[in-house]
């Protein structure tokens, strides 16, 4: 495989990135999978026969979690360019644990939509919540695995000033995440 | 190829490419045959898998068509194969009719005419025509094409279910398909059929990102947008409407999981089944209809552009004329991509919706009209009064011609939302898209198989053989779908076991017509065997295959005529010129492959053209990037 991937795959020479070129088209196939289900949200929604319900506060809590992480992402491509390698270990670290955190947090938001008497099973108005934050939770799950690989790099110094592809790509899809989440909730917020 | 080693002042670094090479070339069955990234082997893995699939699907066609035309038969001879599903009366069981529907179209439109037609040829000429050594990314490649293998077998798996795989339709609507008391194709079935999707989305998906991404970025020194071959144009808007409508049947297919496992009540409301009420409450139907049709319609471009772009080649180059209108080929192309998002509810005019909304869709689904004339005229005038050299390849890219335009003038009539309330889901319908889908992609899928089946095997196909494929297929094909026009117009309604109330004495009327179509079917399907003794004769017995055999301008005849991995030995050549120099006045042969440069064909340059030679320079100074590019 390695040798193959030498000879075959090509760096950087051209305008983009073909890696990073990937990322932004797997980027866009996420993107209209969540513009299908919030088309149709409103394509039900208007249809009636629609519960209405308060958003779980803890979701407002988890969005700011979320941005932050994205700010500590931001923080460690910075450090990368700049070779501070102990300012890239700790800023990688902290945007995984608060990853982590937010999925944890999103989880306790369920469980108030639960307390809320909005299940998953019921009125699709409930349904597409946890629909909707469950599949972004998937990604997330997702984004928390390509971060895992940055990490590891990162602790072996496998990530420098010259070596950036990796945690581009990382960061690319970390903010995208984040980005797709503040879409979902403020559309929720708006819609429901 | 002279041409093509006529550069010998640019093998300097060729040495240093040259031992990467060789050093990947130590690979066992498994890694060279089976788990390869080479892209040319992935194209044959697609091709063979299609060809399987679609004897497959094939066949379950003629076994519901000797229903449809022979009701009456005895069809206790099929029991070795169908078992049960063959009655104690000798008759196919009615489940498994709608089965064997559900079937054959989920079958032919995904397997056979996107991954077996799509997945073969992006995979194959991407590389070859553009100048890369592979794809951008090999692995995810080889990973697309396992997914669907994984798909595939999950699909095959589920035709030997008790309760029969899924029956309802290849548009699987619910609440039919949601409900697996419904019928008993909606039980395991129907489970497995959407888990089998879901790897085939992520398959395309994978693949589509590839081709997009290798176009983009992988073209040789000199490969502008504007000198693409309209095949990799065609590939490109292909893969960008897989990459656009695909995700959004995997949220249909998600959501319909969750009414399925789970009991939500996305496409479910009120209702009962067997004087039971289920508990699901609030759901619509028709979202799911929107959902789906919003990848429907693009999928129905998904198969056919590749078999037009294919067949714009084949024709250019066997008319010995430039293609008429490159440019408008690309825009039309261009335009079908784009209005193919925004037409999609044309296929649910009778769905109640506001007559308003169906006038809206009426009038862009009418306006699609438009670039697909475009495309057909450019066709005809391409042939115009060109040197036509009849090869198999150039006979079937005509038919594709033929059926798309035959085809095409009844969508034009579909897409009438008034018109459609009397057509909809009769056979009229099916007689549509058979002739300017099925049947156009198809022969576009053949065409490309017999074009391009030197450079995948370095042998040729035996060229009589290939004569009778096409005679045999093209009448039956006609024979087939022609008919099922006045049948719809009849009203007689699809995806029925039989005929009892059939307006006007009807089904007596045409029980004649309906026989005869099944024995057209019968002998077009048993033609296709010609073409596959043909095919896997050649692989190991045919004529080996010259360098160039149909003097053709693209790049792929200018590698080996068997390339390794990695497609060229040496330098990646240049391109200087469109692939479309057919029959240049003053050439000295009747066409110039887009590796010669402007420089050595002073005789033949237009006045606008000299100016290009200055550019020659520019081009060949980017070889160091792109040797850069692959050796780092
Ligand atoms: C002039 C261009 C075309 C127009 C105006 C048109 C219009 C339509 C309309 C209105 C329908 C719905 C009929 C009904 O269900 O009552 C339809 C069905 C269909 N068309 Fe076309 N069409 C065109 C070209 C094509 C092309 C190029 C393809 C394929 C490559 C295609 C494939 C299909 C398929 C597969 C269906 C049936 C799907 C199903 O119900 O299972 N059409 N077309
Ligand atoms: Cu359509």
């Amino acid at each position: 495989m390695k040798s193959t991937e030498n000879v075959i795959e090509p760096a950087e020479t051209r305008s983009v990135n073909p890696k990073i070129f990937t990322m932004w088209l797997f980027i866009v196939s996420i993107i209209m999978l969540f513009a299908a289900f919030t088309s149709a949200y409103l394509v039900r929604k208007a249809e009636g026969n629609w519960v209405e319900f308060e958003m779980p506060s803890l979701f407002s809590y988890s969005t700011g979690v979320l941005i932050l992480s994205s700010i500590m992402m931001h923080y460690s491509l910075l450090a990368a360019k700049k070779d501070q390698f102990n300012a890239l270990r700790m800023s990688i670290s902290i945007t995984f644990v608060l990853g982590l955190l937010f999925l944890v947090m999103q989880f306790y938001g369920w469980i108030q939509l639960v307390e809320m008497n909005v299940y998953f099973v019921g009125n699709p108005s409930g349904s597409f919540v946890y629909v909707l934050s469950g599949l972004h939770g998937l990604h997330l799950v997702s984004g928390l695995v390509v971060l895992i690989f940055a990490l590891v790099a990162a602790f072996r110094l496998k990530i420098n000033a010259k070596q950036l592809t990796q945690i581009k790509i990382c960061a690319t899809y970390w903010h995208f995440l984040d980005a797709l989440w503040l879409y979902l909730f403020v559309f929720l917020l708006i819609n429901n | 190829m002279s041409t093509a080693t006529s550069h010998a002042e640019e093998v300097h670094t060729h040495d240093h490419s040259h031992d990467h090479e060789h050093e990947h070339h130590e690979l066992n069955f498994w890694t060279k045959y089976v788990f390869s990234t080479d892209h040319k082997t992935i194209a044959k893995q697609y091709l063979i898998s299609g060809i399987l699939w679609a004897f497959i699907g094939g066949s379950f066609s003629i076994i519901f068509r000797l229903q449809l035309g022979f009701p009456d038969m005895q069809l206790d001879w099929l029991r070795p194969i169908l078992g049960e599903w063959i009655d104690e009366g000798g008759k196919l069981d009615k489940e498994f009719y709608l089965a064997l529907v559900t079937m054959h179209g989920t079958i032919m439109v995904f397997f056979v005419l996107t991954a077996g037609l799509s997945g073969t040829f992006s995979n194959f000429l991407i590389p070859l025509q553009i100048g890369a050594r592979d794809m951008a990314s090999g692995f995810i490649n080889m990973l697309s094409y396992w997914f669907f293998f994984l798909s595939s077998m999950i699909m095959f798996a589920s035709l030997f279910l008790e309760t029969g795989p899924a029956s309802g339709g290849w548009v699987i609507y619910p609440p039919l398909s949601a409900l697996p008391q419904a019928m008993p194709g909606s039980g395991l079935g129907m489970t497995m059929w959407l888990t089998s999707m879901t790897f085939f989305i992520i398959s395309s998906l994978m693949g589509g990102i590839n081709y997009i991404c290798t176009v983009i970025n992988l073209r040789t020194r000199g490969m502008t947008f504007t000198k693409m071959p309209l095949t990799i144009w065609s590939f490109f808007f292909t893969a960008v409407l897989g990459l656009l409508s695909f995700p959004v049947l995997l949220s249909a297919a998600l959501l319909l999981i969750f009414d399925r496992s789970f009991g939500t009540s996305f496409y479910l409301s009120e209702i009962y089944i067997q004087g039971q009420a289920l508990p699901n409450m609030g759901g619509s139907p028709i979202l799911y209809q929107h959902l789906f049709w919003f990848l429907g319609h693009p999928e129905v471009y998904i198969v056919l552009l590749p078999a037009l772009g294919m067949t714009s080649e084949i024709i250019a180059t066997n008319s010995r004329k430039p293609i008429f209108g490159y440019r408008a080929m690309i825009g039309s192309m261009m335009g079908i991509t784009v209005l193919a998002f925004i037409v999609w509810a044309h296929h649910m005019f009778v769905t109640g919706m506001n007559p308003f909304l169906g006038s809206v869709f009426m009038f862009l689904t009418l306006i699609i009209a438009v670039p697909s004339a475009v495309k057909a005229f450019n066709y005809i005038t391409t042939l115009w009064r060109g040197n036509l050299i009849f090869t198999p390849a150039m006979l079937f890219s005509i038919g594709l011609v033929s059926l798309f335009i035959s085809g095409g003038v009844t969508g034009i009539i579909l897409g009438n939302s008034a018109l459609d309330i009397n057509l909809h889901d009769t056979y009229f319908v099916v007689a549509h898209f058979h002739l300017v889908m099925g049947a156009a992609s198809f022969f576009g899928l053949m065409a490309g198989v017999y074009h391009w089946f030197p450079k995948m095997f370095g042998r040729m196909m035996n060229k009589t053989l290939g004569y009778i494929h096409f005679w045999f297929t093209f009448v039956g094909v006609y024979m087939v779908f022609f008919p099922m026009h006045y049948i719809g117009i009849a009203g007689f309604p699809r995806r029925y076991y039989s005929f009892t109330a059939v307006g006007n004495d009807g089904a007596a009327a045409f029980t004649d017509m309906n026989a005869f179509i099944s024995i057209a079917a019968i002998i077009t399907f048993t033609a296709q065997a010609i073409f596959a003794w043909n095919f896997f004769y050649s692989i190991f017995k045919g004529k080996l295959a010259p360098q160039n055999p149909w003097n053709s301008n693209t790049l792929e005849w200018t590698a080996p005529i068997n390339p390794e991995h990695g497609n060229w030995v040496g330098e990646i050549p240049a391109v200087y010129r469109w692939p479309y120099d057919y029959s240049k006045p003053g050439a000295e042969q009747d066409f110039i492959p887009q590796n010669v440069p402007f420089s050595a064909t002073k005789s033949s340059n237009l006045p606008e053209e000299e100016a290009e030679i200055a550019k020659e320079k520019d081009i060949d100074g980017l070889l160091g990037a792109q040797n850069e590019s692959y050796n780092r």
